[in-house]
């Protein structure tokens, strides 16, 4: 093959990529602009939207739609219930305090490892995907479910923004960000708010994890890379920048598509990690975000 | 302030006459794990220096642990230092990571500077993966034992023994506590307080902040650096999984339980750790379930950890 067709595998596969990260991303980004919390555990969600998957597509016999959607609904929903009760359990009683949440987030991300492990074993297994064709590309065949990932993606972040701007709930959530004590005075439940982030960015994660896991598999320690890549998102996205994320998200995903294929992927790995340790070194506001506060 | 008193002078000593004698006490299998939780208590007492009295939450230390562990692994296996010379290539390898690393990241704070700190330490372990040629990755490299004989004053010591390998653990333990007791007693170690405490009155004050912290992240790489081309040359074997995030979170871990900015917190620390997986691990295999909820309980309940907390409650002179 020519060098066309490799770059087209290439961002096609990175553009996956870049769909699944920028929820799982916006995930993080809500938890942390709205709580200041910086959730380490958030990987160890996506892990376990994906293990979970697996459990309920194993649950239903008969067509691997069925399965599949059962799963779309049922994870996130247990995952975010799971966030909501660590929230309660713990965040609340360290008062969000930032390094004593890190550290109360990685004893999560250890927990949650550990049951994944010891109930569902250290072996990767994938999902089938709900259904199974090809589009035909000028040069290859190319997997239609990985296309609708993308598309269902983009409508997810649509759904997203349209509830963060347009919906009393999303006007609550963004005047808790832009200013905690005030939105208590004016009688908003911060509190509560909080409970529910937590748990809407741990769903966010787990739907990106049920959407990937019929092209990845899921295995107990999938959890750590996208935490990273989310963190590098958010970092160079800026902060709390909803669209900000989105366009970290298509570059870091395309890039490490484009790089993996090329040349190799631990490198490409290393080089986004240190420019970004970068960016958030010369640019902490990150390369969209305003320079705020 | 600037001397150590009477009580914790003592308290040091005797904890370093304990040490000495269990090499003669302890069955052979618990010496083993001694001589590894000195080790990795002077990584913890690295640890300590910038969390603790600083105040800077890193979650990047495996990449300074790492730096003096391959430091010292990767000239002896493929240059054929001797051991010495290796040993100091280690902690010139660490000091020299700290200073660059600890320049850009402490430009940020808080939050940004845990991320930075995670970074970096994550580009370093792709970096050892990425060169596997040299290092081979995860899988490591296996010292020659030949090449593990330390020489001090013409006499050679094979460091294959396991009553030589606890001395000299213990020596390098030893020489780190009384350095770490003494420089936190120092004005500089005030001075690292006073930031962790208020760094805008100390700037308020005319110090210089940032070179101070820049200080106590290079000592800290160093003390770092030193127990890991220790652990090199003692264990024979270097690996990418020191580099990874776990041997990050460890040291934190082990400090908190220990308790910060205590001098004898770490070893305390890095010996209950081991003895309660040791123990959990003969009867369940779980666990990292363990390690999550002691990490847990331990933000909730006792954020001091135990030093800590025996130092607030009953004996206020505790180092």
């Amino acid at each position: 093959m020519a060098f066309g067709p490799y770059l087209l595998l290439a961002t096609l596969e990175g553009l996956v990529t870049s769909a699944v990260l920028a929820l799982m991303a916006l995930g993080l980004s809500l938890v942390f602009g709205v709580m200041r919390v910086v959730n380490v555990a958030h990987g160890e969600f996506y892990m376990l939207g994906a293990v979970l998957a697996w459990w309920f597509a194993s649950l239903v016999s008969g067509h691997p739609a069925i399965g599949f959607l059962l799963a779309l609904f049922a994870s996130p929903l247990i995952v975010a219930a799971v966030a909501f009760l660590a929230e309660r359990l713990v965040l609340r009683r360290l008062d969000y305090e930032p390094e004593a949440t890190i550290v109360a987030t990685i004893g999560l991300l250890y927990i949650i490892q550990q049951f994944a492990l010891t109930f569902y074993g250290p072996e990767a297994r994938p999902v089938e995907a709900p259904f199974d064709a090809r589009i035909a590309l000028p040069w290859f065949g190319y997997s239609a479910y990985k296309l609708a990932v993308i598309v269902v993606s983009v409508a997810l972040m649509l759904a997203t923004w349209l509830f963060l701007t347009r919906t009393r709930a999303g006007l609550i959530m963004r005047a808790t960000q832009s200013d905690r004590e005030m939105a208590q005075a004016f009688g908003i439940p911060v509190d509560r708010v909080y409970a529910g982030v937590f748990a809407l960015g741990a769903g966010l994660a787990a739907l990106a994890a049920v959407l990937i896991v019929p092209i990845r598999q899921a295995h107990y320690l999938m959890g750590l890379d996208p935490l990273l890549l989310s963190f590098i998102v958010v970092i160079i996205g800026g902060l709390g920048s909803l669209r900000g994320t989105v366009v970290a998200a298509i570059l870091i995903g395309l890039s490490d598509g484009i790089i993996s294929m090329f040349f190799s992927p631990t490198l490409a790995k290393m080089l986004a990690t240190f420019l970004v340790a970068l960016v958030l070194v010369f640019r902490p506001q990150g390369l969209f975000g305003a320079a705020s506060r | 302030m600037s001397r150590i008193d009477g009580k914790s002078l003592w308290l040091h000593w005797a904890v370093l006459i304990v040490l000495f004698a269990l090499n003669f006490l302890l069955p052979e299998y618990h010496r083993g794990v001694v001589t590894r939780v000195l080790l990795l208590a002077v990584f913890a007492m690295g640890y300590n220096l910038t969390f603790g009295y600083t105040g800077l939450l890193s979650l990047g230390h495996a990449m300074f642990f790492a730096a003096g562990l391959y430091g010292a692994g990767l000239t002896i296996y493929h240059l054929g230092w001797s051991v010495w010379p290796a040993f100091g290539a280690g902690l010139l390898a660490g000091i020299v990571l700290a200073v660059v690393v600890g320049f850009l990241a402490l430009r940020t704070a808080g939050v940004a500077f845990m991320i930075v700190t995670l970074m970096f330490s994550q580009v370093f372990y792709l970096t050892t993966l990425y060169f596997t040629t040299y290092t081979r990755g995860e899988e490591g490299l296996v010292l020659p034992v030949p090449a593990r004989t330390l020489t001090v004053a013409g006499a050679e010591f094979g460091l294959t023994d396991p009553g030589t390998r606890y001395m000299t653990a213990l020596a390098l333990f030893a020489v780190v506590l009384i350095a770490t007791a003494f420089l936190v007693r120092s004005s500089f170690g005030r001075t690292l307080l006073a930031i962790r405490e208020n760094e805008e009155r100390m700037r308020m004050l005319g110090y210089d902040v940032f070179a101070n912290k820049l200080a106590s992240m290079a000592i800290s790489g160093l003390i770092s650096a030193a127990a890991g081309a220790a652990y090199a040359v003692l264990f024979g074997y270097v690996g990418s999984g020191f580099a990874s995030i776990q041997y990050s979170i460890l040291p934190l871990l082990w400090v908190l339980l220990g308790g910060a900015a205590t001098t004898l917190g770490p070893l305390i620390g890095t010996l209950l750790t081991f003895y309660v997986i040791d123990t959990a691990s003969s009867y369940t295999s779980a666990y990292m379930l363990l390690l999550g909820i002691v990490l847990i309980l331990l933000i909730l309940y006792f954020p001091r950890g135990i030093a800590g907390t025996v130092r607030e409650r009953w004996l206020p002179w505790l180092p």
